[in-house]
């Protein structure tokens, strides 16, 4: 029943499609500036069944109808209510059809809101938008479809993978998807751009809120699912340079030097094709990412079953579209002429772009390295994170300082003397970093290096938000916060790296361990039953030596029955000053618990400044369009 | 005469240009120091030039009923039912560590016989099994 009814809607969105893709080709080749009213109606249509069928996978999961392959395979009755919501996009069937939500309803938003912009521009999106919408849904019915049904009916599902029932993971993919997927509107935006001629100003004014929502959702997206990785891995740490990690980065600083170079597109009506080719590899990589990480290619949490089919079905479409994309640009590419001052904020944003791009190189090698020696000589090697910090740390040391200066630098060329200021306040950073290194420890040169150029970064803002206060520019102060929140972040991990304390090791229950700092007693062990879980958690007694401070810490082991799985669940006591962090596992049923104890400073600081950075593309997108 | 513009154009091309080549060299260079190269038990074993004190991986089986653990670390056996190696780790091990169940260990060889683990990498669904070892398992199985 369910089946039929969303097979029926996908392929109405199917069918409304073409016509949307025909009507708008006619409408094109008409010498009137409006666009006809049928098409606004026809995009809304399929905006309203495209949401409809995802509405009727969730109903298959919310009853629990095993009728459907997708959710026997991944849902169970005994599974909590808002965990089945989640499952519906907590496979490759569900997110795919969440991911056509996403573009179809973008591709009517696009239409909706920019009816002052060209006309044949927006058709031309219109039509490339629903391109990519037919790519997808083919791909959804003829490999991933999630209304496929199943007969005889099962009377119980296989349950969702524990680790990912957990609040955190369940917003984590909605949020990227809107992220990775809402570039899709700006990569047709930028081909309708090239075929149209409409460009430079008018073509950035077009699609830069589209970029900052995209933006701010990817950063959040990111965010989320480093909390995630946080607290449920087990490992107390929060970024692993794991290749999903990083094939989430990937389209992150190609938008994140979009962002920028934008805003010398729209004042300066200049660099123009960069744009352009930002627009496209902003999607492009997010496409890639999905296709490296659902192909199977890339090991991780992310790789639900692989099917070889898919990978390849996701190679061809992708290549498909960046050859196009190349074609499409090299026969509409026109010379330019640049004209910069070094002095002016225009270079300080290529160089944002430049160093956009050097992150983006080498993240994309160490990624694809392993995966091109595999193929070509069979010899498996995998790149550590040692190779990402070595290479990207010492370069986030000059970067910080240019993201300090370069909004203060003025448009063309810049007269304002500055470097008085600037000298003033690496003077300062300079005590701050050497008050910290005389009064918490020692660290490295380097270390030294990221601390001053942080404490500039958070400097430079503070001076920034009291002009503001002064002025009340209102377009300043999203910039203002995540710069900030930048070099908040960069500080506080810093600090959280250089501080943390990790001790591992193995208790029986009633032993006790001593650390330099505490003492952890291990009191007992307790069983607990839950709905769709057993519980054995662990009673820990710690005592902080230094003030004889005592803490009860409650780690638990979790069997699962649907699918049989064993999750560790970290108990952590956060604290403004620090977190403590402990794990307990158990292997083979062995008297001894496998103990991971943390003390991490400053973790909260970490997320909240991490936030800060999202936050000022959310504050970015409430400014009214005459306040820019 | 170059003009002043048309020097200035010159020395910024090259400017961005050099700062790439070297951005490059930097990349390349980083990445040949820190690869980890993935071994069998059986590949150790019949290797000539092993350098001991570099991280790497090492991948196969848990064996059954080798697991022991004591106070400081927990020490297990990795097979890919031709040779076997025996892996020291202290810390916390991946909830899918079991016995008869496929592991990575990353770490630094002894010799060729003991493996010291600094990580043991997780998986995440009890169904998946990383390539390396699935091949591994497959060709030896038989």
């Amino acid at each position: 029943m369910l089946s039929n009814i969303g097979i029926g809607l996908v392929v109405l969105v199917l069918v409304l499609s073409f016509f949307i893709i025909y009507i708008a080709s006619l409408n094109l080749r008409t010498s009137r500036q409006t666009i006809k009213k049928s098409i606004y109606n026809l995009s809304l249509v399929q905006t309203t069944f495209i949401i409809l069928s995802f509405f009727t996978l969730i109903i298959g999961f919310i009853n629990s109808d095993f009728s459907l392959i997708n959710v026997y395979e991944n849902s169970h009755t005994t599974k909590p209510f808002f965990y089945k919501i989640a499952g519906t996009w907590g496979n490759h069937e569900g997110s795919l059809l969440l991911w056509i939500n996403i573009l179809v309803v973008f591709s009517y938003l696009f239409l909706v809101f920019n009816h002052d912009h060209d006309k044949k521009f927006r058709l031309y999106t219109l039509i490339f938008q629903n391109i990519l919408i037919l790519g997808f849904l083919f791909f959804l019915l003829l490999n991933s479809n999630p209304f496929n049904s199943i007969y005889p009916i099962p009377l119980e599902g296989l349950g969702l993978n524990p680790i990912l029932q957990d609040p955190a993971l369940a917003i984590h993919p909605p949020l990227l998807y809107v992220g990775f997927v809402g570039c899709s509107i700006y990569f047709s935006a930028a081909i309708a751009s090239l075929l149209s001629g409409y460009g430079g100003k008018l073509f950035a004014q077009s699609i830069k809120t589209w970029v900052i929502i995209s933006w701010s959702f990817q950063t959040l997206g990111i965010i989320v699912g480093s909390i995630w990785a946080y607290y449920e891995l087990g490992w107390g740490g929060f970024w692993f340079w794991d290749p999903v990690e990083n094939a989430s980065l990937l389209p992150w600083f190609a938008i994140t030097a979009l962002l920028h170079s934008l805003i010398v597109l729209e004042k300066r009506n200049t660099l123009y094709y960069w744009v352009i080719i930002l627009c496209l590899s902003t999607f492009t990589l997010s496409v890639t990412g999905t296709f490296l990480v659902r192909s199977g290619i890339l090991n991780s949490v992310h790789t639900f079953a692989s099917d070889p089919s898919r990978g390849i079905y996701i190679l061809l479409f992708l290549s498909l579209m960046i050859f196009s994309a190349l074609i499409i640009f090299y026969l509409n590419y026109k010379k330019e002429t640049y004209n910069f001052n070094l002095k002016s904020r225009e270079t300080f944003i290529l160089a944002n772009n430049w160093f956009m791009a050097f992150f983006l190189v080498t993240v994309l090698i160490g990624m694809l390295y392993p995966i091109f020696l595999d193929v070509l000589t069979n010899i498996k090697i995998s790149v550590g994170p040692p190779y990402f910090n070595i290479v990207i740390i010492p370069l986030i040391v000059p970067f910080m300082f240019l993201m300090a200066i370069g909004p203060r630098v003025s448009w063309i060329k810049s007269q304002n003397k500055i470097f008085y200021k600037i000298s003033l306040l690496i003077l300062g950073a300079i005590i701050i970093n050497l008050l910290i290194f005389y009064f918490f420890g020692k660290y490295s040169f380097l270390s030294n290096l990221i601390f001053i150029a942080a404490i500039f970064l958070i400097l430079y803002s503070f001076l920034d938000i009291k002009k503001f206060i002064n002025n009340k520019n209102k377009t300043e102060l999203p910039r203002i916060i995540a710069h900030l929140g930048f070099g908040l972040l960069v500080f506080f991990i810093g600090i959280n790296h250089q501080f943390s304390l990790e001790e591992d090791f193995n208790l029986k229950v009633g032993e006790i361990k001593r650390t330099n700092n505490y003492e952890i007693n291990f009191e007992n062990i307790k069983v607990r039953e839950s709905k769709n879980y057993k519980a054995v958690i662990g009673n820990f007694k710690l005592t902080n030596i230094k003030n004889d401070l005592i803490q009860y810490l409650n780690p638990e082991i979790r069997i699962y029955s649907n699918p049989e799985t064993l999750t560790y669940e970290a108990d952590i006591k956060t604290k403004i000053t620090s977190d403590l962090y402990l794990t307990m596992s158990n292997v083979s049923r062995s008297d001894y618990y496998n103990i991971k104890f943390q003390n991490k400073p400053f973790m909260i600081w970490i997320w909240i400044s991490a936030l800060m950075i999202a936050l000022g593309g959310f504050m970015r997108l409430t400014l009214k369009k005459n306040e820019d | 005469m170059l003009t002043k513009k048309v020097k200035n154009r010159i020395l910024f091309l090259t400017s961005v240009f050099l700062a790439s080549v070297i951005a490059v060299l930097f990349i390349i260079n980083s990445l040949n120091e820190n690869i980890l190269y993935f071994s069998s038990p059986t590949e150790i074993k019949q290797s000539e030039d092993i350098q001991f004190g570099k991280v790497m991986r090492v991948g196969g089986m848990v064996k059954k009923k080798s697991i022991i653990i004591n106070q400081k670390d927990i020490q297990f056996i990795v097979t890919d039912f031709e040779n076997e190696i025996l892996i020291s780790y202290s810390g916390a091990v991946p909830n899918l560590f079991a016995e008869e169940k496929g592991v990575v260990a990353e770490g630094r060889l002894r010799d060729k016989n003991f493996f010291i683990a600094d990580r043991i990498l997780a998986k995440h669904d009890e169904n998946y099994m990383p390539p390396e070892i699935k091949e591994i398992t497959e060709k030896n199985a038989k």
